[in-house]
């Protein structure tokens, strides 16, 4: 039986149909972030009830901090669920490109980022009394969320192999998620303030440069991060 | 790339495996003809899995060559990884989907294009036709071993890696094992087993490796063994 090489789509999809399949009948993953993430937008605000002025200033830093938290709850599962049984080799030992395992497993993340979002926002909404259904904020939403999801999947390639990989990925990924963090609340301040595009300009730009950059660097290194 | 083809399926020289400071493959020379079964036997330590992961390019060597099915690695690697079927004690399924779905995503990963047929043959040969739909987390330890197999051989690779596959099983699923391995090798594919089982290895065999302190220490074809029985050869060569 001669068998010819899958392509890198075809071998990215398979490895994203999967995910979505185990995910959407266990459900783990989901729930946990989704949980979480209800959790911490209930506690910030009857944290900041009292105080209205403070709690419009800090809508999109609290907004990020959840999105980031869930998402690092995220990603540290869907690398866990590979590894435990021994399944990331299974994916390693595919004839492929294992940029494609890369990509894969960073497409089915920011599903998973993105279907806690979507249900995440219409509470903040309501909980908050502000309306976060704006084009401009929903763009920089979903360019924070690649960001944060391109550099996390690699980072948690990497933690992933250690033994410590619940505390090393948010200690690996907290700082060189600074820059895509920042630019996303600056971001989304700015819809919600109403200011200038200008002024929202450099942070949209930023997370652009960020994206595209760490979307290349595991097409060259995601190889060396998985292999002995 | 173009190189003169060997006469081996697979073919180490030199080969050296280093961690840090510490050396777990000390330059190991082994070669193995198209169509042998090759029990590769030692202690615990003594780098049979280390050399296992190198062979299916999931671990690169420190030093010397290493080709397998006339490709080398670690440069032509997806070359080799298609020709390659590799069974570990963990079973690299996911709990969460059924044993066709499993086996369909192994298929996709491997561009195969008739994928139904495919699994349908492949869970006949493992014997798990009847459990096709049963999701992999309702399996006992020696199905999930079975289904492992089918995993490994969904592309009909040439190669065969088996590493320690009788780890955890009893003694009816280990005899199931016998003849899932038994069928895989009668297909005239290249076998590489390491285990410590050494009643079972004897029985699959044709050839009998012992691997010691990161070196091959001896080496015995089955018929060689007449004389003597594995567990003497075995103990001979570990204490030499």
């Amino acid at each position: 039986m001669k068998n010819p090489t899958p392509s890198f789509f075809k071998a990215m999809m398979a490895i994203v149909r999967k995910d979505l399949a185990a995910e959407f009948r266990s459900r783990e993953l989901l729930s946990a972030m989704l949980v979480f993430s209800l959790l911490v937008i209930l506690i910030f605000n009857f944290a900041l009830e009292l105080d209205v002025k403070v709690r419009e200033s800090v809508t999109a830093g609290v907004l990020w901090t959840t999105f980031a938290f869930a998402g690092t709850l995220g990603l540290n599962r869907s690398m866990a669920v590979e590894k435990d049984r021994g399944c990331m080799d299974g994916l390693l030992l595919a004839p492929v490109d294992r940029s494609a395992i890369y990509f894969g497993k960073a497409i089915s993340n920011l599903a998973f980022m993105l279907i806690v979002e979507i249900i995440v926002l219409p509470v903040y909404s309501m909980l908050y009394n502000i309306n976060l259904f704006q084009p401009g904020l929903l763009l920089v939403i979903l360019l924070g969320s690649i960001g944060y999801i391109a550099v996390g999947t690699l980072l948690a390639a990497m933690s992933v192999q250690t033994r410590t990989r619940d505390v090393m990925l948010p200690i690996l990924l907290f700082p060189v998620a600074i820059p895509v963090l920042l630019a996303s609340v600056k971001a989304s301040s700015g819809y919600l303030n109403g200011a200038d595009f200008a002024e929202i300009l450099a942070p949209l730009n930023l997370l652009i440069v960020y994206d595209l950059i760490f979307i290349a660097v595991p097409l060259m290194f995601f190889e060396h991060v998985v292999e002995e | 790339m173009v190189h003169s083809k060997s006469n081996f399926m697979i073919e180490t020289k030199k080969l050296v495996k280093r961690f840090g400071l510490k050396i777990v493959l000390r330059g190991v020379d082994f070669s193995v003809q198209p169509g042998e079964f090759v029990a590769l036997l030692g202690p615990n330590g003594a780098g049979k899995t280390t050399f296992l992961r190198i062979l299916a390019s999931l671990s690169r060597p420190s030093l010397g060559e290493v080709t397998v099915a006339n490709h080398k690695l670690p440069d032509e690697a997806a070359k080799v990884r298609a020709k390659l079927g590799v069974v570990s004690h963990l079973p690299l399924l996911y709990p969460d989907l059924t044993a066709e779905e499993n086996l369909l995503f192994y298929a996709r990963m491997y561009g195969i294009e008739e994928q139904e047929n495919r699994i349908t043959e492949v869970l006949d040969m493992v014997g798990l036709e009847h459990r096709r739909k049963d999701l992999v987390s309702t399996f006992s330890r020696g199905m999930q071993q079975r289904l492992a197999i089918g995993r490994a051989v969904v592309h009909d690779p040439e190669v065969m890696l088996f590493d320690e596959p009788y780890t955890g099983l009893d003694q009816d699923a280990s005899e199931m094992l016998d003849d899932v391995l038994r069928s895989v090798a009668a297909k005239g594919r290249t076998v590489v087993m390491t285990s410590h089982d050494l009643a079972r290895a004897e029985d699959l065999a044709t050839r009998f490796d012992i691997l010691s302190r990161g070196v091959i220490v001896a080496s015995a074809k089955q018929e060689e063994l007449k004389k003597t029985n594995l567990l003497a050869f075995y103990k001979g060569a570990i204490e030499s």
